[in-house]
């Protein structure tokens, strides 16, 4: 019996920057995860449908346009209307201090900015996932 | 943190909300499926009766002919006659740690907002045929679970990775132009299970020297390559050639999956697949078996003892695997009647 853990990594909005989604996408690789990956442009909709359709135990948002306090609440609304309320969710990208608060209370588990060590992402999701049902660590 | 998440799963719960139409339970039963958890396996139990309706085309062919891509658009030709269909996906694990990069979604973009298109990736998780071992056991749920037609990936396959043909029904090679002569060598063993043979990229230019060279190796296939299947039958392999860049030709390449279909069922070929998909099946679950009573009972101490009587020179490696092996069956054996006694005490 195996029991990978399972992540995807999405990038919702319009800006074209996948540099830092791939590179993450890579290093949880590298740490012995499942890395779904789907691209650029991806709508709220497409982001849960994807969650919903690889049954992930976890969701990485890349988002650098600076719309994240317009595309994280869809999100997290696209994935309660699917049962998945429950989901954790981080985001990496260019978020401004001031929104961490907010985007906390809408339930995402961390934010990383640039310069973060990948390390950081991959104890996060191990942390986040600790003791659930279904996840044993890699 | 999470209670629906945290709760045990129950494999026949899934099942019964996973038939009456719940995508979340059917995406939670292939996980337990494709991880092999007991649950899985009993509710794989409950819902195999119901497979074997499903058209299951395979695809496959060297990483970068752009498989995915063309998925995508035969999933949408089929989305358009109005069926549903599943997609999935195999990417390779990494032997070094386990994880795996899961990217044929991306290819896929156009369907992710199509609630009637399932697609699900797996990791190959170290079997090298091409699928991964439960991609069988993840194609025959979405089977029982009523999905018309099931478009398989397999990972970027050369020679070797045959599996796909002892799984589906419909096997299309999928080439890129520019193999230059060494097609014919380097695809052997995948043309030989082809039952459509694709040249993708037909939008550049060496896309019409690769169709020739493919269409005059076939005619000039030696009689001994006949495999016993292609001796009984007349399905003449096409050769089409498309763009999945530019989405031209999928509406033709669709249209001879059909025929492929029509043409299995009218000579009763569709029957005799599925008699050698359940025996391929069966197989797998011996080799399972085999495969975990060797990583589950193999005693650690008899295997340093054989070891050393290698070393020693006292005796060859096939010979001790021979005795570790017959003990192992021994002692399953032994569990087996246990157990069987045990149930009927009961």
């Amino acid at each position: 019996m195996r029991n990978n853990i399972r992540v995807l990594i999405a990038k919702p909005g319009l800006d074209g920057h996948d540099r830092g989604a791939k590179v993450v996408a890579r290093a949880l690789r590298d740490a012995g995860m499942e890395v779904i990956y789907t691209g650029l442009r991806q709508t709220p909709t497409m982001v849960a449908e994807a969650a919903l359709q690889e049954d992930v135990d976890i969701v990485g948002l890349s988002i650098l346009s600076g719309a994240h306090m317009a595309l994280v609440p869809r999100i997290m609304e696209a994935l309660r209307r699917r049962g998945l309320g429950d989901l954790p969710v981080f985001l990496g990208g260019i978020i401004p201090s001031d929104d961490l608060p907010e985007l906390r209370a809408m339930g995402i588990t961390a934010v990383f900015g640039p310069g973060t060590e990948t390390r950081a992402i991959i104890d996060h999701i191990r942390e986040t996932l600790r003791g659930r049902a279904g996840v044993t660590g890699t | 943190m999470s209670q629906a998440r945290r709760c045990l799963p129950d494999g026949p719960e899934l099942a019964t909300a996973a038939l009456s139409g719940d995508r979340r339970a059917k995406a939670r039963l292939l996980t337990l499926v494709e991880n092999g958890h007991p649950e899985g396996r009993i509710a794989l139990a409950t819902l195999s009766p119901r497979a074997g309706q499903a058209h299951i085309v395979g695809f496959t062919g060297s990483t970068g002919a752009g498989k995915s891509t063309l998925v995508g658009h035969v999933a949408r030709e089929f989305r358009s006659r109005g069926l549903k269909v599943a997609v999935v996906a195999v990417d390779p694990t990494s032997t070094l740690s386990g994880g795996a990069l899961l990217g044929d979604r991306l290819r896929m973009r156009d369907l992710f907002e199509d609630p009637d298109v399932f697609i699900r990736s797996m990791a190959s998780r170290g079997h090298p045929g091409g699928i991964a071992h439960a991609t069988r056991d993840v194609v025959t749920v979405l089977d029982a679970l009523g999905t018309p037609v099931i478009l398989l990936e397999t990972v970027g396959a050369g020679q070797a990775q045959v599996d796909v043909a002892r799984l589906a029904h419909t096997v299309v090679l999928v080439e890129a132009p520019g193999m230059g002569d060494d097609v014919q060598a380097l695809k052997a063993g995948l043309m030989e299970v082809a039952d459509i043979i694709v040249v993708n990229k037909s939008d550049r230019p060496e896309a019409r020297r690769t169709l020739q060279m493919l269409r005059s190796a076939r005619l000039e296939r030696p009689q001994a390559e006949a495999t016993e299947v292609d001796a009984a039958v007349d399905w003449e392999v096409p050769i089409l050639e498309v763009s999945a860049l530019e989405a031209r030709g999928i509406d033709d390449l669709v249209a001879v999956i059909d025929s492929h279909r029509g043409y299995l069922e009218a000579s009763g070929l569709w029957q005799s697949l599925r008699v050698a998909h359940v025996r391929a099946e069966v197989e797998t679950w011996l080799q399972r078996h085999l495969q975990e009573l060797i990583d589950t009972r193999l005693d650690g101490t008899a295997l340093d003892a054989a070891v050393g009587s290698v070393l020693n020179g006292n005796q060859d490696p096939e010979a001790v695997a021979r005795t570790l092996l017959r003990d192992l069956l021994e002692g399953f054996a032994t569990d087996a009647r246990t157990t069987v006694q045990a149930e009927e005490e009961v």
